[in-house]
Order: C-alpha cells, then structure tokens, then sequence
C-alpha cells in the first residue's frame, strides 16, 4: 500500500529536521502521526507556575511541558515533551505534576505506553522543593505504572540534556533512546566544577563534557538502549524499535531489579579504575577508542550493535 | 515584569476556524503568543507581560503595524515576552496568525 | 542526636546495625518482636556509586527473606559530585536504590525514612523521598539547594532570599518548608522515645499510595500540585 501523501511530507519533513534544534512542539508534531496530538491542559489553560511571580520572572502558559496523547504508528501512546529552553526545562511545581497525572493515568489503563522527551537541567531553582518533590512524585508514578505493565521510554537528544533529578527519572524508564548531544548525567559540568575545582572537571572542555555524559558514551556503557541519529525521524524510529523490542520483556519486577543490580556492579568491578571514557571504550574492545567521538551516527550505530551492552531486561 | 494591553478596531475577521494556537518559547530574547479566537469580528486586543521594562512606544508601535497588515479581527493575542527585539516579535505574531488560520479545531 | 544516640532510642533491646565509611546496614528486632531491616548514610556522606551499590545490594540481599518493615536513616551530603561518579553513570545506581526500595514498599515491605541530619538534590531523591514515609527529627537540615548557590543563580542577594523565604516555602532550606510542601509527613519529638514513635507509626501506617500531593495541598505547600495531577489523570482517562 502506498503511504498517504501527507504521511510522505510528514516524515520528510521529521528527517530534515534537527531533533535537538526544534522545540518541544515541533518535536511532538513531527515524532508523533500527522495531528495526533490531544494536548492535556494546553496553554489555552494558562496553567502556569505560580512561584515565579516571587522571583520577577516571566511564566510560560505550558510551565515548559506538554503534555497528552498521540499516536504512533497508528497505535496509542501518551507523550511529555520538556521545552529545554524555557528555565532549562526545570522541573517546578506545575510541571511535575502533570507527568505525574499522565503517569497515574498510564498505570489505571495499563495497555498505553509512555514517551518522555527529556530536556531538563534538573529541579528548577526558584521552586526547588516543589520541583525535587515533583521528581521524587514522578519516580515513584513511573516504578507503580511500570509494575502495572506499562513501557516507559524516554527519548533524550534536547539543549539542556537530562540533568539532575532528570537523569534519576531516566534512570527508572524501561527503555532510553539517545542521540549523541543527549547527555545524561547527575551533576552538571559546572556543578562539578564549582564544587571540587577545574582539575576535577573543566566545564568549558565540550569534548571531555561529551565524552562523559553524552549520548556515544551512554549507549556504549548499556545505560541506553538505542543511539539516534538527531533528527526527529530518528528519534520517531528509536520509539519503535524500542516497543517492539520490549514487546517480550516481561513486567517490572524483583528479578528484573537484581539483574539491574548484578549489571551495574560488574560495570563498577570493570571500569571502576577507569579515568576517562576512552579508557572504558577501549576495555569493551573498541579499537581505536579515542577516535569514538568523530564516527558518524551510522557508524557508531554499527559499532554499538556489535560491541554496546543493552540492559532491557537489567533496568 | 510589566504588563501591556492594546486594544484596536480592526477591518475584518481573521480566516480560519482554529479555536487558538501558540508560538514561540518564553527565553532570552525569545516570546510565546498564545491566540485565540475569543472577540467579536471587529476587535482585536494584545496583551502582554514582558520581562523588559519600560518598552510600552515601541510595543504600541509593533502593534499597531502588525494589526494594520494582518487584520486579525476576533483574536486575542497573550503574549509572554522574555525581552525579545521588535522584529522577533513581528516575526512570532504573523507566525500566530498563520497557525490561527489553519483549519482544523 | 547522634547517630548512636538515634539507634539506642529506637531500638533499647539492641540491634545489629553496623556503619563504616558512612554506611548504615543491619537489622534489629522491634520490642513488639517483628524485625526491621535498617539501611543508612551517615556523617554526611556523599552518595556516590560506590556507597549506592552496597545499599541496594543489603536490600536485594534481604528483601525476599523476611517480611516488615524497612527503615532508611538519612544523614548525607548531595550525590558525589565527581567526573568518576558521572563517567560510571551515576542516575542509574541512584535511581536503582529509589527503584529497590520503591518495590519493595509496594511488595509488602513499608518503607520508613528517618531524616536526622542533612541531605540534598540527588541524595535525598535516592533515599528519604523514595520512602513510603518520611519522617524529620529536630535539628535535621535538609536543603535541596542552598542559598548562596540559589543567590549566585538567581543573581539576588542572600539578604533578598532570606526575604522571600518568609512568605513561602517553596525553595529554602529546611525541614518545616519540607514539612509543608508535604515531602516530610511528621516530625517526631527527640524528648519521647523513638521506639514508642516508631511503633506508632507502625500501626498506623498509610495505604500504599503517593499522599505527598494531597499533604502539600492541605498544609498550603503546594496548592496546584495534587490538582494539577488529578486533571491530567482524569482528562487522560477519558481518551479511550
């Protein structure tokens, strides 16, 4: 059969269409089927953050998130998009809640997987408590709905990549997909940098930020699933690979979490010692481990394929 | 923060049959414009808050050419502004009422 | 309290819970006769991937040979902020504790937090706030983000900050904003013993459900949270 021709002008315009550059709208609107998207407390609901008034600041009618409902492949899926621009894509008290809703929502029906795109610098300062409470909220819908049968999968290639409680949040998803700016870390450089100094870590060092934290590094070391080209076509395929992929993983549970352990204390006995990233390619048996950060995606893809861990039943 | 409101009379209802849509992203330098079309055919109103004090001329301006070319009868524009330059605020309302004019609900 | 003087309180009968390099891990029998298994970070210890590996790994080691409760003290620095702790992938072993002890809360296990000193950001995530239960001791001081890196951000002064606090408790530190946004359910009194109040808490433990929304709601924390997450649910319930 012959795809529509709007289906045709979708996906070409989703492939010439840099993941990372778009916003959190564009994302979803090119992620998901042509006009899928059904919007849950839109901006039309002006519900914003009532913190930043304290501070002088100006408020976003989405709190920087949106989300909803859509459809992949013709098959439901409820989706959140972080807008990294907005604050950092910071969790504050607004917008925790409502993937803390679509979670609850998620774990009710059970059958409907979730998508998160991720863009998040971490807890939003000027709400801090509300926004580490939000995350903590969140863990906790996401670890219920995925022991009620849900697929959680979440797709991090945005600007302010997937920090602080961002990267815990990730760290309980079934699956992740990542592109290669997608980084993923606790700690940002800065952080670390003002707390135990430059020789520790030079935030302004973009290849060893990279090298650390970012997508080739993460999928090497199993903590992701599938590595994605940036583009939003990609990042469309990750999403069904990835729930085909899971389709026979069975549910969340206590075997699955001593797998997950077993798996993270042999990355710790293997590269515990290891000082930099090149030094645990080159343990994995990546030849030529320094020049990683140049392959392009198709070859890193291939690369990761045959020497990347995966941790779909271990997470 | 500062808060601005203009209201105009304008020539005609804008196309389309959008209930509202929304553009842009609240950054440096950077607005969102939410419309909806809420208003009688003939009235058009823009509000805004803006991180930028003190900028009310130049928003009246912008304004006023925006709703002389675009005639976006029946739409209530919210605008909030993270200090974006005049021609990235042109740029977002036209973008507004493009979307607005799309079919669909 | 000292840590020392917190496990005497708690459990007069004796217990075996040992602590080294900021490590807390054992058990100890309630005086009612049940067991709780009792897991700890200590003297302010960051929580990196070392120190959350052995806490998982007495948890999964445990979790599946008894029943009762289990008892999460907490007395941390922030997650370990290092290259190495980030190069090994440190969201994974700290959502890896949250997610252990998550499950075990929702698998027959009831989950207790004891904050009794500090702790922040990452730390706080992987332990207190992944508890069924949190519970403050007087002079704990938790601070999800410190003033003077709030001031630098925010490029206000502390004095400012010091201000704006007084009318919210949305971004200070401390354990009564935590109180009220509803992270921390109770604070209990350090003039009583801790094992009558444990044993309280015990037999009036809350349903298996996330109350921290509808706590933050009714101390006037956090008026839109619990709200917010309802319409959503609702709304996203309705799309079938």
């Amino acid at each position: 059969m012959i795809a529509p021709i709007k289906d045709i002008v979708q996906a070409e315009r989703a492939r010439n269409t840099s993941f990372n550059e778009a916003s959190a709208r564009t994302r979803l609107a090119l992620l998901l089927d042509g006009g899928s998207l059904v919007e849950f407390i839109g901006p039309e609901a002006r519900e914003v953050s009532p913190h930043l008034k304290t501070f002088d600041l100006p408020e976003q009618y989405d709190d920087g998130i949106i989300v909803g409902h859509g459809r992949l492949e013709g098959a439901p899926v409820f989706v959140a998009a972080q807008e990294g621009r907005f604050m950092g894509g910071a969790f504050g008290e607004v917008h925790g809640a409502k993937l803390t809703g679509l979670l609850h929502a998620a774990r009710r029906i059970g059958s409907i997987p979730v998508l998160i795109l991720f863009d998040t610098g971490g807890v939003r300062l000027q709400e801090a408590n509300a926004g580490e409470l939000a995350i903590a909220e969140i863990m906790r819908a996401m670890i219920e709905a995925r022991a009620a049968g849900v697929k959680v999968i979440g797709l991090i290639g945005g600007r302010s990549g997937c920090y602080g409680g961002g990267g815990l949040i990730a760290g309980c998803c079934s699956a992740l997909a990542v592109s290669e700016p997608g980084r993923i870390a606790v700690s940002g450089p800065e952080v670390i940098e003002t707390n135990r100094g430059v020789e520790e870590f030079d935030s302004r060092d973009r290849a060893l930020v990279w090298r650390t934290m970012g997508g080739k590094h993460r999928r090497l070391l199993g903590a992701a699933d599938v590595f994605a080209d940036d583009t939003v076509q990609d990042f469309r395929e990750a999403a069904l690979e990835l729930l085909e992929l899971l389709g026979p993983v069975g549910t969340f549970g206590l075997d699955r979490l001593k797998a997950e352990h077993e798996r993270l204390a042999e990355r710790l006995r293997r590269f515990g010692r290891c000082e930099d990233a090149v030094d645990i390619w080159t343990a994995e048996g990546v030849a030529h481990a320094a020049t990683v950060p140049e392959l392009p995606a198709d070859q890193f893809i291939a690369l990761a394929n045959r020497i990347g861990r995966t941790s779909r039943d271990a997470r | 923060m500062e808060d601005l409101s203009f209201q105009h009379r304008v020539r005609g209802r804008a196309g389309g049959t959008r209930q509202n849509a929304i553009v842009g992203v609240v950054a440096s330098g950077n607005l969102e414009v939410l419309v909806e079309r809420v208003l009688p055919d003939a009235e058009c109103v823009v509000d805004i808050r803006t991180a930028a004090m003190g900028f009310g001329e130049i928003w009246s301006a912008v304004i006023g050419d925006f709703v002389e070319r675009y005639s976006p009868g029946g739409l209530k524009f919210s605008i909030n502004d993270g200090g974006a330059r005049p021609d990235t605020v042109s740029l977002r309302l036209a973008q507004a009422v493009r979307s607005i004019a799309e079919n669909g609900q | 309290m000292t840590l020392d003087d917190i496990l005497a309180s708690l459990f007069p009968g004796g217990h075996e819970i040992r602590h080294d390099d900021g490590i807390i891990a054992g058990s100890a029998t309630l005086r009612s006769g049940g067991k709780v298994l009792v897991i700890g970070i200590a003297n302010r210890t960051a929580l990196g991937v070392d120190e959350a590996i052995r806490l998982s790994g007495h948890l999964l080691d445990s979790i599946d040979k008894g029943s009762g409760p289990i008892l999460v003290l907490v007395d941390s620095d922030s997650q370990r902020m290092s290259k190495r702790d980030e190069l090994l992938g440190l969201n994974e072993f700290l959502a890896h504790l949250a997610k252990v002890l998550i499950h075990a809360d929702m698998r027959g296990r009831p989950t207790i937090g004891l904050l009794y000193g500090h702790s922040a950001a990452g730390a706080l995530l992987a332990t207190g706030l992944a508890t069924r239960v949190l519970v403050g001791l007087p002079g704990a001081e938790p601070a999800v983000m410190d003033l003077p890196s709030m001031a630098k951000v925010t490029k206000l002064s502390m004095a400012a900050l010091e201000e704006k606090a007084k009318s919210t408790p949305v971004f200070a530190p401390g354990l009564s904003n935590l109180e009220q946004m509803g992270a921390v359910h109770m604070t209990w009194s350090d003039a009583v013993s801790l094992a009558e109040q444990l044993e309280a808490l015990l037999g009036d433990m809350p349903a298996v459900q996330d109350r921290r929304g509808a706590l933050g709601k009714e101390r006037g924390g956090r008026l839109k949270a619990a709200d917010i997450a309802e319409r959503v649910r609702d709304l996203a319930l309705q799309i079938r």
